[in-house]
């Protein structure tokens, strides 16, 4: 009896001794205090996650490399059971788009006579920086990837994240060794949008699920299933007519957008640079613009 | 004079493992793994870990280790600062409290007490979560999350077993 009273003495003692509840207390007011502070100043968060992000991501770097090398492999096996008909869709698809092809080059040069007609200036070309994806930060709370790349010219907050299928996010802090991408599907995620068929106006709003949230759409807008949404540049942070998704369900509940990227393909991708200053700015720069040229438009 | 270094060295290093594994679990967590809906319903490693090691040795994994963690967690995942490291905290003390449950119990008991655990935590990181940033999460990948750690645990169990019969018994 003495002996199980010791054992239960023993282990309770760690949380029941004054110093370790002083502790335990002074931690968890820490950890209120730093969700009002991140809160309150956005800006010397983003600094700090982005000094703690630098400092793992050369090992987040070496960890990923052999689970990326594995993915491939994997990939590779995968193809070879169904090379034949890949094969055969590939030809139909060939078929497909030789045809588009001659429709392309065919509004091509519609297009080139129109807008010499109209003395139409054409925006901007994009430089882009291509990176790897070091860590796909998982867990259902938060989407977001990190990217193996720093400070860079092209690099800036804000920016838009692409792959050849379509938008992944935008940045959303810049380190010294790492960047943090915010995925279209987080909750935070508001990105103004287009149909591109109507150029109806939307805001593409995430939740974190798979789906996006077609939201803000102007009274008497008719949206259907398997339209095609692609970014409006509203805003000025992102170009426009990136491919977003496709419409995939109209209902009381809300329109819901399918994105073309999948999130669990993400190897490379793309930062693309248009020079748009952006509406994302520092606080600071743009309290700084704010005083020299208030009167600029 | 040197022996007694080396050993005070390795007794360190031993001391130091159960932080060094959890943060490494966090990491590993990050990973993109290329495995279609893994990444949103990818298992709490880093939370099984901190439970194995609150039932087992909670003299090696401090609640500052316990705090740390989870603010590597909160900066790497992108959620509010502090929102795991509340999180861990209270399931950290909880344990310690309950532990009379748990130490020294067969695994089932262990199993069943993480389950318990393991809905505290995610329902405290719903809640915190929503309220910062003021809507309701949608749940299902939570759930999935959450039945998904549960099964991925034993795993982890008997591996941390093994861990701590080969370095850590004398500690």
């Amino acid at each position: 009896m003495k002996e199980r009273s010791r054992f239960t003495h023993r282990v309770s003692a760690p949380i029941r001794g004054f110093g370790q509840r002083f502790v335990f207390l002074a931690l968890v007011v820490a950890a209120f205090a730093l969700m009002l502070v991140g809160k309150a100043d956005v800006t010397m968060m983003e600094r700090f996650r982005a000094q703690v992000t630098d400092a793992v991501a050369p090992i987040l770097d070496v960890m990923s490399r052999p689970v990326a090398t594995a993915n491939e492999v994997i990939a590779e096996v995968r193809v070879l059971g169904v090379i034949a008909e890949e094969n055969r869709n590939l030809r139909l698809d060939k078929e497909r788009l030789l045809h588009w092809q001659v429709v392309a080059r065919k509004l091509e040069a519609e297009n080139k006579a129109l807008r010499a007609q109209l003395k139409y200036i054409p925006a901007p070309e994009a430089s882009y920086v291509t990176a790897r994806v070091i860590a796909d930060t998982g867990g259902s709370f938060a989407h977001s990837l990190l990217l193996n790349i720093g400070v860079q010219p092209g690099i800036n907050k804000g920016q838009a994240v692409v792959t050849g299928d379509g938008l992944v996010g935008r940045i959303a802090g810049v380190g010294d060794r790492s960047t943090r991408v915010l995925l279209i599907t987080d909750l935070n995620s508001r990105i103004p949008v287009l149909i591109e068929a109507t150029r109806t106006r939307a805001i593409l709003a995430g939740n974190n699920t798979n789906r996006l949230r077609l939201i803000h759409l102007p009274p008497g807008a008719t949206v259907s299933p398997g339209d095609r949404v692609v970014t409006s540049g509203h805003g000025g942070a992102f170009p426009v007519g990136l491919p977003v998704g496709l419409v995939d369900g109209v209902s009381d509940a809300g329109i819901s957008v399918q994105p073309f990227v999948t999130r669990d393909r993400l190897e490379y991708v793309r930062v693309l640079d248009y020079g748009l200053k952006g509406i994302i700015d520092d606080p600071k720069s743009s309290d700084k613009s704010a005083e020299g040229g208030k009167g600029k438009p | 004079m040197k022996p007694v270094f080396w050993s005070r060295l390795d007794l360190a290093a031993r001391r130091f493992t159960p932080f060094g594994l959890t943060v490494l679990l966090v990491l590993l967590n990050t990973l993109p793994l290329k495995v279609p809906g893994l990444t949103q319903v990818m298992p709490l490693l880093p939370l099984m870990s901190i439970y194995l090691w609150a039932v087992h040795q909670p003299d090696l994994m401090p609640l500052y280790a316990v705090f740390l963690v989870g603010i590597l967690q909160d900066t790497l995942s992108g959620v509010p600062l502090g929102v795991y490291g509340l999180t861990n905290l209270i399931v950290y003390a909880t344990i310690l409290w309950q532990r009379r449950f748990l130490a020294g119990k067969p695994f089932a008991v262990i199993w069943v007490g993480f389950t318990v655990v393991a809905a505290g935590a995610v329902i405290i990181g719903w809640i915190l979560i929503s309220s910062l940033n003021t809507t309701l999460i949608e749940p299902g990948a939570m759930a999935f999350q959450y039945l998904i750690s549960l099964g991925v645990f034993p795993l982890l169990a008997w591996l941390f077993m093994r861990w701590q019969r080969a370095f850590l018994d004398h500690v």
